[in-house]
C-alpha cells in the first residue's frame, strides 16, 4: 500500500496489520503508487469477505439472467396437475402450489430483484448527493428548509409509506423503482449534507470561489468528487436495503401482481406449506434473499473499510 | 413542523386517490348524484386547503375520522389496538437492549477474538434477512418441528384476553427481539470499543480496579447513552418489522389494521395510522435528545 509511513501506529486493527506486512517489502517509504481508486480497490481485494461477497452478486446475477437460456420453465401458465411436487429430474427444486417449476421461478424472480435493487440504489443516491450537497453548500434557511422535508419523510417508515401508495395507484416495475428511490434517498442526502458543510470550507473550495468559479462547479466538480468514498458505501447499503425492502412488499402482496415471480412472493405462498412439509417452496427464496443482502452488506463493510484505509493512509 | 409535514403527506395520498374520495366509500357503481350528494354531506366539495384546516383541527381535538368499511372511529380501533402494540415493541425494544448492551461490552472486550467473530456474523445475518424471514425460520423449528409455541398469536378483543395466553406471545416476542438486536448490536459494540479506548478506562486500570468493576462501572454505564439515540432512530425500522411480524403471526396489532385497512381501501384507518407512527417516530427522537442530554451532561443542545 502506498503512502504508508514506517512507523505506523500499533494500534492498527487486524485488517490493517496484515496490509502491514506487505508494506515491509516496500520498505515502507512514502511514495504515491497509482490513483486513490487504485489504492481503494487493492485494500479492497484484500477483504476475503469482499470477494466473497463479489463473487456471491455475480453468481447471483448470472443464475438470473444466464440461467433461464439453459433452464427453460414456463413461469406464465398455472400447471395444477404438478402442484407441490417434490425436488425430481424433471423440476430439480419441485414445483409450487400454482405447479411453477421453483428453480425457474428463483431464477426469473431474481431478476426483478437485482434489476430493481440496482435502478432504486443508483436513482436515490444521485438525488440525495445532489439534494445534499445543494443543501448543504448553500447553508442558512436553504439547508433549514431541504433537511426539514428530509425530517418529515423519516418520520414515517418506508413500507408503511409504499403500501399507501399501492393502494392509489397499482405498482408497474417502474413505479416501484421511482417511488422506492423518492423514498430511500434521504440516507444519502443526510450523509452528503453533512459531509459537504465540512468540504465547502476547505481550501480547495475557497479557491476556486476566489477564482470566479460559479456554485454549480464548486458543487460538482470539487464537493460532490470529495465526497464519493460515502457515497459509493452507502449506495452499496441501499441496494441491499431496496432488495430487503422489495422482499417485505412482495411478502405483503403489495409488489407487481401475479403471475409477475418475485422471491418475496414465493416465500409467501411457500410459507402457507411450511407444516406441510415441502421445504423446496420455502428455503430457497428464502436462502437467496438472505444470500444477496448480505453479499451486498460485505461489499458495502469491506469499501467502507478501504476508503477508512485510504483516509487514514494520507 | 414535521408532525405538520406528515399530516399533510398523509392528507394528500388520500386526496390524490383517482375517482375520490367518495368512490373509495360508497363504491364504484355510485353514480354522480350520489357521490355528489356525499361530498357534499362530509365536506368533500370545499376548498382542498379548507378541507385540510377541517382534518387539523379535527386532529388536534383527537378525532381521526370515522371507518366507514369498520362502522367504527378511527380513535377506538387505535385506541383498541396500541396497548397490544405497545406490549409487543416495548417488550422487543426492551429485551433487545438487555441482550445487546452485554454481548456488545464483551464482544468489545474480546475483540477479533472467536466470540467477536460470531457474535459479529450472527448479527450481520439476522440484519440481512427480511423480518418475515426470521420468523418464518422460528416458526419451522419451534411451532412445527418442535411444537413448543404456537405460530398463531393469541387472538383476544382485549390485552387481558392475549395476556391470558402467554405461549403465543413468545414467538412473535422472540422475533421481533432478535430484528431489533441485529439493528442494535453493532453500533453497541463499537460503542464499547470506544469507551474501552477512553482515557478514564486507563485512570481506572490505574487505579488497580478490578477488570469486573470496571467493566460494569464505567464500560457499561457509558455505553448505555447511545443506546437511548439507537432506540429513537431505530423506532421506524422496529415498527415496520412489527408490521410484517403482526401480519405473520396474525397478532391483532397497528402493523395488522394498518395492512388489512390497505387491502381493504380503508383510508381513515391509514391516515390515522400514518399521522400516529409520524408522531411516535417524532416524539421517540425528541425523547432520545432529551435523555441524551440528562445521561450525558457533556451534551448541551
Amino acid at each position: 500500500m502506498a503512502l504508508m509511513p514506517a512507523a505506523a501506529s500499533p494500534e492498527w486493527d487486524a485488517l490493517a496489520t496484515k496490509e502491514r506486512a506487505d508494506e515491509d517489502q516496500e520498505g515502507g517509504e512514502v511514495f504515491q503508487q497509482g490513483t486513490v481508486f487504485q489504492l481503494v480497490f487493492r485494500t479492497f481485494t484484500k477483504n476475503k469477505l469482499a470477494i466473497v461477497g463479489v463473487a456471491i452478486v455475480l453468481i447471483s446475477v448470472v443464475f438470473c439472467f444466464v440461467g433461464p437460456l439453459f433452464y427453460h420453465t414456463n413461469q406464465i401458465d398455472t400447471n395444477i396437475i404438478n402442484s407441490n411436487d417434490a425436488p425430481s429430474g424433471s423440476a430439480l427444486l419441485g414445483t409450487d402450489n400454482n405447479g411453477f417449476d421453483v428453480l425457474g421461478r428463483l431464477m426469473v424472480g431474481g431478476q426483478s430483484s437485482i434489476e430493481i435493487g440496482l435502478s432504486v440504489a443508483i436513482l436515490a443516491t444521485c438525488t440525495g448527493v445532489v439534494y445534499g450537497a445543494i443543501a448543504g453548500y448553500f447553508g442558512k434557511i436553504v439547508d433549514t428548509v431541504m433537511m426539514r422535508i428530509v425530517d418529515i419523510f423519516l418520520a414515517i417508515p418506508v413500507v408503511f409509506l409504499f403500501i399507501f401508495i399501492s393502494t392509489i395507484i397499482a405498482p408497474t416495475t417502474w413505479l416501484l423503482i421511482v417511488v422506492l428511490a423518492g423514498l430511500s434517498w434521504l440516507a444519502p442526502a443526510r450523509l452528503v449534507r453533512g459531509e459537504t458543510l465540512s468540504l465547502r470550507t476547505r481550501e480547495y473550495v475557497n479557491a476556486v470561489k476566489v477564482m470566479g468559479g460559479k456554485s454549480r462547479r464548486v458543487v460538482f466538480r470539487h464537493i460532490i468528487p470529495n465526497a464519493v468514498g460515502t457515497i459509493i458505501v452507502n449506495a452499496t447499503f441501499q441496494v441491499a436495503d431496496a432488495i430487503l425492502v422489495l422482499a417485505i412488499l412482495q411478502y405483503l402482496g403489495f409488489s407487481l401482481p401475479f403471475p409477475h415471480a418475485s422471491w418475496g412472493e414465493m416465500l409467501s405462498q411457500g410459507s402457507n406449506f411450511l407444516s406441510d412439509g415441502y421445504w423446496w417452496e420455502v428455503y430457497p427464496p428464502l436462502v437467496a434473499i438472505i444470500l444477496i443482502v448480505v453479499a451486498f452488506n460485505f461489499i458495502g463493510d469491506a469499501l467502507r473499510d478501504s476508503f477508512e484505509v485510504r483516509l487514514q493512509e494520507r | 413542523m414535521v408532525i405538520v409535514g406528515v399530516t399533510m403527506i398523509a392528507f394528500f395520498l388520500e386526496h390524490l386517490l383517482p375517482g375520490g374520495i367518495a368512490r373509495a366509500i360508497i363504491g364504484g357503481r355510485a353514480t354522480q348524484q350520489q357521490i355528489a350528494g356525499f361530498n357534499k354531506a362530509n365536506g368533500l366539495d370545499s376548498p382542498v386547503w379548507y378541507q385540510y384546516w377541517v382534518f387539523l383541527d379535527k386532529l388536534v381535538h383527537g378525532n381521526l375520522g370515522f371507518s366507514y368499511k369498520q362502522n367504527r372511529s378511527v380513535d377506538s380501533i387505535i385506541l383498541n389496538d396500541l396497548p397490544r402494540d405497545i406490549m409487543l415493541v416495548g417488550t422487543s425494544l426492551v429485551l433487545a437492549v438487555l441482550i445487546a448492551v452485554p454481548v456488545g461490552v464483551s464482544q468489545a472486550v474480546k475483540r477479533n477474538r472467536g466470540w467477536d467473530y460470531a457474535g459479529t456474523a450472527v448479527s450481520f445475518i439476522l440484519y440481512s434477512m427480511p423480518s418475515y424471514a426470521l420468523g418464518l425460520i422460528l416458526i419451522a423449528l419451534l411451532a412445527i418441528k418442535f411444537k413448543v409455541f404456537p405460530a398463531i398469536a393469541p387472538q383476544g378483543a382485549t390485552i387481558g384476553a392475549m395476556l391470558a395466553h402467554p405461549s403465543g406471545l413468545i414467538l412473535p416476542v422472540i422475533t421481533l427481539t432478535l430484528v431489533t438486536y441485529a439493528l442494535f448490536s453493532r453500533y453497541m459494540r463499537s460503542a464499547a470499543i470506544d469507551s474501552l479506548a477512553q482515557d478514564y478506562i486507563r485512570t481506572a486500570r490505574a487505579k488497580g480496579l478490578s477488570e469486573r468493576l470496571i467493566l460494569w462501572r464505567h464500560v457499561l454505564r457509558n455505553s448505555l447513552v447511545p443506546v437511548t439515540t439507537l432506540i429513537g432512530l431505530s423506532l421506524p425500522a422496529v415498527l415496520t418489522a412489527g408490521l410484517v411480524i403482526e401480519q405473520l403471526f396474525n397478532f391483532q396489532g397497528l402493523g395488522l389494521e394498518y395492512f388489512t385497512a390497505a387491502t381493504s381501501y380503508d383510508f381513515p384507518v391509514m391516515v390515522g395510522i400514518t399521522v400516529l407512527i409520524g408522531l411516535a417516530t417524532v416524539v421517540g427522537n425528541l425523547l432520545a435528545d432529551v435523555t441524551y442530554a440528562v445521561l450525558d451532561p457533556r451534551v448541551r443542545y
